[in-house]
């Protein structure tokens, strides 16, 4: 048994970040906990331009990026225990840990889960036919390319159009697989139109909207596969890309509070959960943002964990907050008094294309907040919205609605 | 017809008996048969062990309490539920005695418990037990509401459906016998003293006696000797497996009470760790239909929903479907023809996991009958075989440490298991064997974490190319 001031369970951008600046912030003795061979996470294999932006101020590919992490955190002294699993919670803010030697706890005084996102597979999305080989996500997609830059078949159907769909046509092209077609159930895509033109002009990818993959074909290897519309498309590959799940496994096995709807850990402005000790970062707590919104988290957490460990004082359940319909979800979630989380906002989600809205921020029947402008919201797309109300918020008055409201201001 | 099958295979060795089927019946019959003095050849026309029928199903190791009493399927479900208990721990197969509960949701279902309390003693099994609403609660507290009354059958076992061919399979090779894989039977030609079986591929196997354990295609295995008894009506059952984080929500196996107007589905939990819901239960003349229905996955959920309504808020990890051998009759279709020098193990449905020992013991019974000559090896020429225990309720070598990190993270599947899987014996050819024999890739990221790195793996052990893995044509 080991002990130290802070483990970080996840070296993706967010852990990496967290563990950099709680570095900076003195002889703190922290760890990171990665699985996989290498740190850096899910950039570490986005061969394409995009990462960096707000985090280091540079335009970077992800494997770049990763890289810039990585050298980051060696210089920074952080203790990167790689190939290393995170299994159960002997303790409050113990974790007990799987490597190639078998099993161990390492004791600590904090935690903070950046556990990270994946894809809903094909079979949690429930879509009808057998199971033949040539079914991706994104994910897996961009590992088989840029690790073994092979071909992963000839043709290819993407499920969904939002940003990282965009990522996974471009990951298909530069391995030289034609993409029969994009299919979303949405009227229109979910990316910013200049990506959408660039694939437009320069993949010319047919955008399939309405529809959805109701059955896929094919014994040994994907044939065809049926839309809802009841259109058939011959291919030998399907890409699932988009509708995120949180990696929630420790967050759920340590009883932490999930919410309903993006099945994240729900935390408040300090990256709080509602485990004393411990804190959650990432795409955990926002399925899914871009990887330097993540890593801009891991730096926020910092001075909250320093805070910790300094005094021991954790906050009360505080009030929830909710998005009413078509909001789908709120995060932080949880208004404590005096917190304002990073950036002075919160990031939301819409489950439908909708135009003209101002947003409304109510406890009880008091509005705390109203948008001065009607804006429009695009589904699968990240939504950023003022905090600036949960100075305004009454500590006893219960539970905050978040609405879209189609009464001009 | 004889004497063109004896003419042309002078050249082909002559071997005692040809096991056509390399599923969890016909390899637990290589198996037995390799424990003699006989000469055997496994054949099948998938390229692995238990890659048809057998490799969905629901995964439940059965007391036969529900079996017909007197049927066949009784005594040999029976008898092999005892055998198959005893063998699974020896060889590293998991198992694990959760025992089930028949559940009642209304008063007709209630009163049906009784008849199964008689039917089970019938079959020999005696020690149900009818308990109130209340006690199912109190055992079972997350099934929905409306219980009226449920009955315990404390000897239902889980058990590892795909580690139990492998075994079998195994065990017959490091016996002795053949393995032909690809090699779907074309012809079968029966002489005075040989048989000739023809395959697809172009081989040839000449043989004394033939068993067709041959599931879904048993029936035309049966047509090629000249025999009509039945006809293969393939049932299929689909299944939906739940996040591991789910398995909490049960004990035990939840089963429906048969009426006379409806079977229900099951709630079981899995030796892997999760909980599975299903099998529907649909005739059909396509035996390639191994494919998932949206009808038949909202049918499942809907029940589900019933029987534990916070199932349904867990992702689903897999769906599954598979065929059952189901044939006109209710029975299994076992015969033999001592002038053919052939015995068939046809209609054997959902319960043939639990039989398959016991099956085989009935196989060599019946060669014996067609005049066979059966002598047992000494016990110290026997070659046994132990596979890692993949199940969760043993301990898994992620956790005792020593062969590599851990590459499959949502089943926990060491780099050294893998590796094992795709090199020796009857190795792993394609990503399903691997799946099946070391649950990697079969987790709740289907693959998003880990696929490119166990194509590594897997084309470094074996040599062949990623493209090949990836089943890319």
């Amino acid at each position: 048994m080991s002990g130290v001031d802070v483990i970080v369970v996840g070296g993706g951008p967010s852990g990496l970040s967290a563990a950099i600046e709680l570095r900076r912030r003195g002889a703190i003795n922290v760890i990171v906990l990665e699985r996989e061979a290498e740190a850096g996470g899910a950039p570490r294999h986005t061969d394409h331009l995009g990462f960096g932006i707000r985090d280091m101020h540079r335009l970077l590919s992800g494997p770049r990026y990763a890289r810039e992490l990585r050298e980051r955190a060696e210089h920074a002294g952080v203790d990167i225990r790689l190939a290393t699993t995170a299994v159960d919670w002997p303790a409050p803010t113990s974790i007990q840990v799987a490597d190639s030697r078998g099993l161990s706890v390492i004791e600590a005084s904090a935690v903070v889960l950046a556990t990270g996102v994946r894809e809903r597979p094909r079979s949690a999305r429930m879509i009808a036919g057998d199971r033949p080989a040539g079914v991706l996500t994104t994910g897996s997609l961009q590992q088989i390319v840029h690790v073994h830059r092979t071909k992963p078949g000839t043709n290819a159907v993407i499920v969904g159009a939002e940003h990282v769909s965009f990522s996974a046509i471009m990951t298909l092209r530069d391995a030289g697989v034609k993409v029969a077609a994009m299919v979303t159930p949405f009227t229109h895509h979910q990316t910013y139109s200049p990506l959408r033109l660039a694939t437009a002009t320069r993949h010319r990818v047919p955008v399939v909207t309405g529809a959805n993959v109701a059955e896929i074909h094919g014994h040994g290897r994907v044939e065809a596969v049926t839309l809802t519309t009841g259109r058939r498309i011959d291919c030998d590959t399907v890409v699932f890309t988009g509708d995120w799940i949180p990696d929630h496994e420790l967050a759920r096995r340590g009883a932490i509070s999930i919410d309903e709807i993006h099945r994240g850990a729900v935390i408040d402005g300090s990256l709080r959960t509602d485990r004393p000790g411990v804190f959650a970062i990432g795409n955990l707590t926002h399925p899914a943002e871009t990887a330097d919104v993540c890593a801009l988290d891991g730096r926020h957490v910092a001075k909250p964990v320093a805070e910790w460990l300094d005094d021991g004082v954790w906050p009360g359940a505080g009030c929830r907050v909710t998005g009413a319909s078509p909001i789908l979800w709120i995060s932080p979630a949880v208004v404590h008094p005096d917190v304002v989380p990073r950036g002075g906002h919160v990031f939301m989600r819409v489950s439908a294309f909708v135009e003209r809205r101002s947003v409304v921020v109510t406890q009880a029947d008091r509005v705390l907040w109203h948008s001065n402008i009607v804006n429009s919201f695009v589904p699968n797309r990240s939504i950023h919205i003022s905090a600036e109300w949960m100075k305004r918020v009454d500590p006893d008055g219960g539970e905050i609605t978040v609405a879209l409201s189609t009464v001009p201001v | 017809m004889a004497d063109a099958a004896e003419s042309t295979a002078d050249d082909v060795e002559l071997i005692d008996v040809a096991v056509i089927g390399a599923g969890v019946v016909g390899a637990a019959v290589a198996r037995l048969l390799a424990h003699h003095r006989v000469t055997v050849m496994l054949v099948d026309a998938n390229s692995d062990v238990g890659a048809g029928t057998s490799k969905a199903n629901t995964a439940i190791l059965h007391t036969g309490f529900d079996a017909t009493p007197g049927s066949i399927e009784s005594r040999l479900v029976a008898r092999g539920y005892a055998l198959l208990r005893e063998y699974a721990p020896e060889v590293g197969i998991a198992v694990e005695e959760v025992g089930a509960m028949l559940v009642a949701w209304d008063d007709e279902q209630a009163a049906n418990l009784p008849a199964l309390v008689a039917k089970a003693e019938a079959n020999g099994y005696h020690d149900t037990s009818i308990i109130d609403a209340a006690a199912v609660y109190s055992l079972e507290p997350h099934l929905g509401p409306g219980v009226t009354a449920g009955m315990l059958v404390p000897g239902e076992h889980i058990i590892d459906p795909w580690s139990t061919p492998l075994a079998f399979a195994r065990e017959s090779i490091a016996n002795g016998a053949g393995w032909r894989p690809l090699h779907r039977v074309a012809t079968i030609a029966v002489g005075n003293d040989t048989t000739l079986v023809t395959t697809t591929s172009g081989a040839t196997v000449r043989c004394r006696f033939v068993v067709n354990a041959a599931g879904l295609f048993s029936d035309a295995i049966n047509t090629m000797v000249g025999l009509n008894t039945f006809t293969i009506r393939p049932r299929r059952g689909e299944l939906i497996v739940f996040d591991k984080l789910s398995r909490p929500l049960l004990r035990r196996t939840i089963l429906p009470v048969p009426t006379a107007h409806t079977k229900g589905v099951l709630v079981a939990p899995t030796v892997f760790g999760n909980i599975m819901l299903g099998p529907t239960a649909e005739d059909l003349d396509d035996r390639s239909a191994t494919g998932s229905s949206r009808r038949g996955m909202d049918d499942l959920l809907a029940k589900g929903r019933k029987i534990v309504p916070s199932l349904l808020d867990e992702e689903v990890t897999a769906v599954y479907a598979g065929l059952r051998a189901a044939t006109e009759h209710s029975d299994y279709q076992i015969e033999h023809h001592p002038d053919l020098r052939y015995v068939c193990l046809g209609g054997i449905r959902s319960t043939g996991l639990t039989a398959s020992m016991a099956l085989a013991e009935e196989a060599l019974d019946r060669l014996r009958n067609c005049g066979l000559e059966l002598i047992r090896k000494d016990s110290d020429e026997l070659v046994g075989v132990h596979a890692s225990n993949l199940g969760e309720a043993s301990t898994r070598l992620y956790q005792t440490g020593g062969c590599g990190p851990i590459v499959c993270h949502c089943e926990r599947v060491t780099r050294d298991e893998i590796t094992a899987a795709c090199t020796g014996d009857l190795r792993a050819v394609d990503l399903d064997g691997l799946r099946r024999r070391t649950r990697a890739l079969t987790g709740r990221c289907q693959g998003f974490w880990c696929t490119a790195e166990v194509c590594s793996l897997a084309a470094t052990s074996d040599g062949r190319a990623v493209t090949e893995w990836l089943g890319v044509r």
